[in-house]
């Protein structure tokens, strides 16, 4: 399985939210949908805290349970990769996969129907680029790359950088690092 | 302090600010599968015992209602499909990892089992309607053949009863991400209510006081595991890991603990059970026909404050979430 993965530096996103609308500008996201979110996290006691911005999205399990539990097979991982699809044609709606996503990254499209959900910009990496969010950061702080490529990028910040990924405990082996 | 603002908007339908996907729609679901699994399984068990003569309604009526309330909760399913013109893709594949694919097809599957359960005991249950059926050749042959396998077509029907009402609480207990459904008690809890609401229907509309007693006394026993039942989903979740323990206290002080203490257990469980002790011991008639509406109620209950519980847990905690309404109190908007 090649395993695409994202590398967001904590300590350079700003929080800006041009991620957020490179996605809805890209994949033509309808109003009142987002594909991918921006945390802030604050902890600390008055004067002494320390925030942390994440741009987050689905974190394209390499054991997803999206996957696992869609009774269609719409819900598939794109070209023996990590990278989690669903296919509009196959789903029924029926919001399984919603349920089984401990991220809360999925959506029902609206009007249609079906579940969407962030795609890595599949249809960007088939031609060798990077998802519009990656392309559009104004700090740099987001990285994308395969980590199969020992010389990619991303393999070098995960070696050289201490990192985490999101609720690693639930075994759904979340592909979206966060540097810290 | 330790605070998770989304400070970009996220207000996505049914997802925030919390999951609120599946509603009273598939809460009937459940509920009908369970009680279609009983009525399958009650009318299985007394051709198999040979209590015709005790039990007649339960024994060669009561068959005919289990595709009526299948067809019920797969009616209230269908509703809750977001791409309902997609609904035949149920069939186009088997998913060996997904309940939710092996529940489609045990529907399939139990659909024609219930028609020849039905046509095994309909002429002696329901003679005038199946004169009818005698009129057509292929069909008078297929009640022959079920009358004479009656027993065997009991015995085949009783798997996949079980099966039935097994698999709608494994369906909610495979999803890890919702901590509170995570118990593998769960099947077990589900498939009894359904038994148990399944007897609450005879004792409703059997006429004869000895099906009455019966499957009153088969209501108390089934009542009782449930509550045992209950105590091993509630060991279970304290026993768990954090998201677990954060999950029980939703119906422990939570927004589900009037539902699920009072709806389900008192309204549903506890009350009905006291009220067949009654008539067991031949103190209180009046109140006969109060338990098995309350056990019905229950048996539904039990699906919807699961359901809403389910969904209320999670592994995701935003302290604050972004709200519509904030963008009222911009300057410029009146």
């Amino acid at each position: 399985m090649t395993r695409f993965v994202m590398v967001i530096d904590t300590r350079t996103c700003i929080g800006c939210g041009d991620c957020v609308v490179a996605c809805k500008t890209e994949n033509k996201v309808p109003d009142g949908l987002n594909r991918d979110w921006i945390v802030e996290a604050t902890r600390g006691t008055y004067p002494d805290l320390k925030t942390e911005f994440r741009s987050e999205r689905c974190n394209h399990c390499s054991n997803a349970t999206c996957v696992t539990l869609c009774p269609t097979g719409a819900s598939h991982h794109w070209n023996d990769s990590n990278i989690v699809l669903v296919e509009p044609e196959k789903c029924t709606g029926c919001k399984a996969c919603i349920a089984a996503c401990p991220y809360d990254a999925r959506l029902v499209m609206h009007p249609d129907g079906y579940v969407d959900k962030c795609t890595f910009c599949h249809h960007r990496v088939a031609r060798g680029l990077d998802p519009a969010c990656v392309s559009s950061c104004p700090t740099g702080c987001m990285h994308f790359g395969s980590l199969d490529d020992p010389h990619s990028e991303v393999n070098h910040l995960l070696k050289t950088r201490d990192y985490k990924v999101l609720k690693p405990e639930t075994g759904n082996d979340p592909n979206v690092y966060y540097l810290i | 302090m330790s605070e998770e603002l989304l400070v970009t908007a996220r207000d996505n339908a049914l997802i925030d600010p919390s999951l609120h996907i599946w509603t009273w729609e598939v809460a009937m679901y459940l509920f009908m599968g369970g009680l279609t699994a009983g009525i399958m399984f009650f009318a299985a068990l007394m051709t198999v015992r040979d209590k015709e003569h005790i039990a007649p309604f339960a024994a060669t009526r009561l068959a005919l209602l289990a595709p009526i309330a299948l067809s019920i909760g797969m009616t209230t399913l269908f509703l809750d499909l977001e791409h309902k013109l997609f609904v035949y893709r149920f069939y186009t594949s088997f998913q060996i990892t997904s309940p939710m694919s092996w529940g489609a097809w045990i529907l399939i599957v139990v659909y024609p089992i219930s028609v020849l359960q039905i046509l095994s005991t309909f002429r002696s249950g329901y003679p005038f309607f199946a004169s009818f059926v005698d009129k057509l050749k292929p069909a008078r042959l297929l009640m022959d053949w079920c009358e004479r396998n009656r027993v065997t077509i009991a015995y085949a029907v009783i798997p996949f009863a079980v099966a039935l009402g097994i698999y709608t609480g494994i369906l909610l207990s495979a999803f890890g991400a919702r901590p509170f459904w995570n118990s593998g008690v769960l099947g077990l809890l589900f498939l009894v209510s359904g038994l148990s609401t399944a007897a609450a229907l005879v004792v409703l509309i059997a006429r004869q006081k000895t099906e009455k007693e019966l499957f009153t006394g088969l209501d108390f026993v089934l009542i009782l595991s449930e509550i045992a039942l209950i105590a091993l989903v509630i060991i279970s979740l304290a026993s768990g890991s954090g998201q677990h323990i954060d999950a029980l206290q939703i119906i422990m002080g939570g927004p589900y603990t009037f539902q699920f203490w009072v709806m389900f257990f008192c309204i549903g469980l506890v009350i009905p059970m006291l009220l067949e002790i009654l008539e067991m011991a031949g103190i209180s008639k009046s109140l006969a026909m109060l338990a098995p509406v309350l056990v019905l109620v229950g048996g539904y209950a039990l699906r919807q404050v699961v359901l809403d519980a389910g969904q209320e847990s999670t592994w995701t905690h935003y302290e604050t979430q972004y709200s519509p309404e904030l963008l009222q109190r911009l300057p410029g908007k009146d």
